[in-house]
């Protein structure tokens, strides 16, 4: 006997919750409890009183299990609203990596040279190393970090993708 | 006004929330609350006392609150310490998610700055029961704590019922703040709807309507919305002509007696009830969560019929079985307006004769019968024999887990909701005597008995000692075939009848156990005793602990394999094959 795996897309979710201790374990261990994926999963409070957070989660789901992720989010007590923003349609969503790159000569010239092409910013620069901030897309910061390789990466921090509709409306 | 102590103002809390019991067990981390517990109960200028059962092991105290919630529609209280207090209870408060019992569990823990130093019986019991819990609290501030007591009561009963944990440190129980009961509470994110959207309810009425093969699958979702939701389950039945069945959890809620009725369905279920939901074209599913052991295999599960699934609990919907219509809202509610309009529209009853004849002659398999036998009790007779001395007494019956509560819900007929006490999605052994005390508790006038194996009695066993205590006249039936009977079983379905551990050695003598907890203790041994031997268990107005020898080796029948669809369903023991493919042995 086999194990068979079902079909996935890629969808982001925003997730609005009160921010009480635990709020983040309860999200994340439901993903873990019920066996669904969690690509990429981003916290923080947005509200003014500090009293609401918005979680980014970026899963990859058959629709059947998505739709059943998304009721689950919504039976948890302390969660306000979840949107799926890929369902939705237009929506912007960035990610911030910072890279480290160390290299001399022609390397650390061609590391510049990429980084302006990217857009990426030097936030920390010694004599034989650079710090760059790049945001973007989860695509472009892959292709970039892939050819920081080449010109002597040595570490990465990324964020994980926040995500917001397009247009005037909250989502 | 003063302030109270954290262990006061839990008191006071309950005792405004109308808690009339809480089932329990103390310990470092709880005196505090015992102690207020015990001042309550001896000083009248408190107020109403509070009633605490001392059980004697803390899952019990969860089932205990199980069976008193779910025989009485009233939130089950538990309070234990912290370490393996709380541990102990995990079980019992997954079998409540599990089930959608109302709970309200109250963990001690240790100080507030002793958290996280792995103190002495310190565990991390919010993270424990973060995912066995409908919600969880652990309280740092004073206070907080009366609010939070409201809102887990609110939370527990409202919506699909469920467990919730209050943890509260050591040192927060001593602390003094103010407390003022609170109004009626308007949780930030938390809104139940009850009231389903009409267009939604009048979709399921037309379906209704124009279905001639219908079926009313109902659940325990209509037990939880009160016995007013049996009533009007009963008058849409009678109004629509249509056949019913129930899953394990909602038997009762349509009279076993009922011409409409058709048995449980799934694994253990009737021929008829499989077939008439095989063969549907339209199935009403009322508070039930299509769930595997009701399907069978998926893919087979009623192929030909739409579905509206009647849900409070929107993640229920097409979980496990797409289904055409949903109607969230409260099986009462949903089922109140169903009526309404029906009657509205003056729908004549609709001509399902044709759809009645073919029940009929599934019927007609006689898909409960057993051979029977002179010379030994088979545990469908001992069932049968029991249902009828007792059925003029409309008892309370709970069960533990295996063959004895399959043949339970087969062979005894349920003429009302909230007879009946059964761990169905967790399937917990041990559950049913402190069920059984429990509901005892809540219905002191009742039969209770626990219909029980002699494997999973042992798991809970130590509770004869409650009921001594408090004097509660519980009856224990024991089917005894010295097996674990439902492994064994599926031993001998699935893997040629190789009983790995599944003899139950070493028994104790049940009836010398029994009477060394203070118990009556009766045993059965000839189909000549049965009859006597359950006269003198309800004659006895103590408690009564029987063990009745059964025959060793029967099977629960009729079954649908793990892996089968409806109507691959397994009528007499000479149709098994003893042996199955892995993807069926992998199936649960």
């Amino acid at each position: 006997m086999h194990i068979r795996e079902e079909q996935r897309e890629r969808h982001t979710l925003a997730v609005l919750v009160d921010n009480e201790p635990g709020i983040l374990a309860r999200v994340a261990g439901l993903f873990t409890a019920r066996g669904y994926n969690i690509e990429s999963l981003t916290v923080t409070d947005v509200s003014e009183d500090e009293s609401v957070s918005r979680i980014t989660i970026v899963t990859s789901a058959s629709p059947h299990v998505l739709e059943q992720i998304i009721s689950q989010l919504e039976r948890l007590v302390p969660v306000h609203r979840v949107t799926d923003l890929t369902a939705l349609g237009a929506h912007v969503e960035r990610e911030l990596a910072l890279v480290k790159v160390a290299g001399k000569g022609d390397h650390r010239i061609e590391a510049l040279r990429l980084a302006d092409v990217y857009r990426a910013r030097v936030v920390d620069a010694t004599t034989s190393s650079f710090v760059f901030e790049v945001t973007g897309g989860s695509e472009k910061i892959d292709k970039f970090v892939e050819l920081m390789r080449e010109v002597g990466l040595i570490e990465v921090a990324r964020t994980g993708i926040v995500a917001i509709s397009r247009g005037r409306e909250a989502a | 006004m003063s302030e109270k102590s954290g262990a006061d103002i839990l008191v006071e809390a309950l005792v405004d929330l109308g808690v009339e019991v809480v089932f329990g067990y103390p310990g470092g981390a709880v005196l505090p609350i015992y102690d207020a517990l015990f001042q309550q109960n001896r000083d009248p200028g408190r107020g109403r006392p509070i009633r605490h059962i001392l059980v004697r092991h803390e899952q019990a105290a969860t089932h205990a609150a199980e069976g008193y919630a779910r025989s009485t529609g009233k939130p089950g209280v538990v309070l234990v310490t912290s370490g393996p207090g709380a541990t102990n209870a995990v079980t019992g408060i997954t079998d409540a998610l599990m089930d959608s019992i109302p709970m309200v569990v109250i963990t001690g823990q240790v100080p507030t700055a002793l958290i996280g130093t792995d103190a002495f019986q310190e565990a991390d019991t919010i993270g424990i029961t973060r995912h066995c819990t409908k919600h969880n609290y652990l309280v740092k501030d004073p206070a907080k704590l009366g609010d939070v007591i409201h809102e887990a009561f609110h939370i527990a009963t409202s919506g699909r019922p469920g467990p919730v944990v209050i943890d509260i440190p050591k040192d927060v129980q001593v602390a003094t703040a103010r407390y003022a009961k609170p109004g009626p509470i308007q949780h930030k994110t938390y809104r139940p709807a009850l009231k389903a959207d009409r267009a939604a309810v009048e979709a399921a009425v037309e379906m209704l309507a124009a279905a001639e093969r219908p079926v009313l699958y109902t659940g325990g979702g209509v037990i939880n919305a009160g016995p007013g939701a049996s009533q009007l389950l009963r008058e849409l039945a009678r109004v629509t002509g249509a056949p019913v069945t129930s899953t394990l959890m909602g038997l009762g809620a349509l009279p076993a007696s009922s011409p409409q009725w058709l048995g449980m369905l799934g694994m253990h279920g009737t021929y008829e009830a499989n077939m008439a939901m095989n063969r549907a074209d339209l199935i009403v599913s009322v508070g039930a969560r299509f769930d595997d052991r009701v399907t069978g295999r998926l893919d087979a599960f009623s192929p030909g019929s739409r579905k509206i699934h009647i849900d409070i609990d929107r993640s229920s919907v097409n979980k496990n079985v797409r289904v055409d219509l949903a109607v969230i809202g409260d099986a009462g509610h949903v089922l109140e307006d169903m009526l309404k309009l029906w009657k509205g529209r003056q729908t004549p009853k609709p001509d399902l004769s044709e759809w009645w004849r073919r029940i009929d002659g599934w019927r007609a398999a006689k898909c409960l019968d057993f051979a029977d036998s002179a010379t030994e009790i088979m545990p469908q007779r001992a069932i049968r024999a029991l249902y009828e001395a007792t059925k003029h007494r409309a008892p309370i019956v709970s069960t533990e887990v295996g063959q004895h509560q399959m043949w339970a819900a087969q062979h005894f007929g349920f003429e009302a909701p909230n007879k009946w006490l059964t761990s169905g999605g967790l399937g917990t052994m041990g559950y049913g005597l402190p069920a059984a005390i429990g509901a005892q508790l809540g219905n002191p006038g009742a039969l209770c008995i626990d219909i029980a194996g002699e494997a999973s009695i042992q798991m809970n066993i130590q509770e004869l000692a409650t009921a001594t205590q408090y004097r509660l006249p519980v009856k224990v039936f024991i089917l005894n075939n010295e097996y674990m009977g439902m492994v064994r079983q599926w031993q001998e379905l699935t893997y040629s009848s190789r009983y790995a551990e599944s003899y139950s050695d070493a028994l104790p003598d049940f009836v010398k156990l029994a009477e060394a907890y203070g118990w009556k203790g009766i045993r059965i041994e000839t189909p000549g005793e049965l009859d006597d031997g359950i006269a003198a268990m309800l004659a006895h107005d103590g408690p009564v602990l029987v063990d009745c020898m059964v025959a060793k080796l029967a099977n629960c029948f009729p079954m649908i394999p793990s892996g089968a669809a409806h109507t691959e369903m397994i009528l007499q023991a000479n149709e098994v094959s003893g042996t199955m493919d892995d993807e069926a042995r992998a199936l649960v």
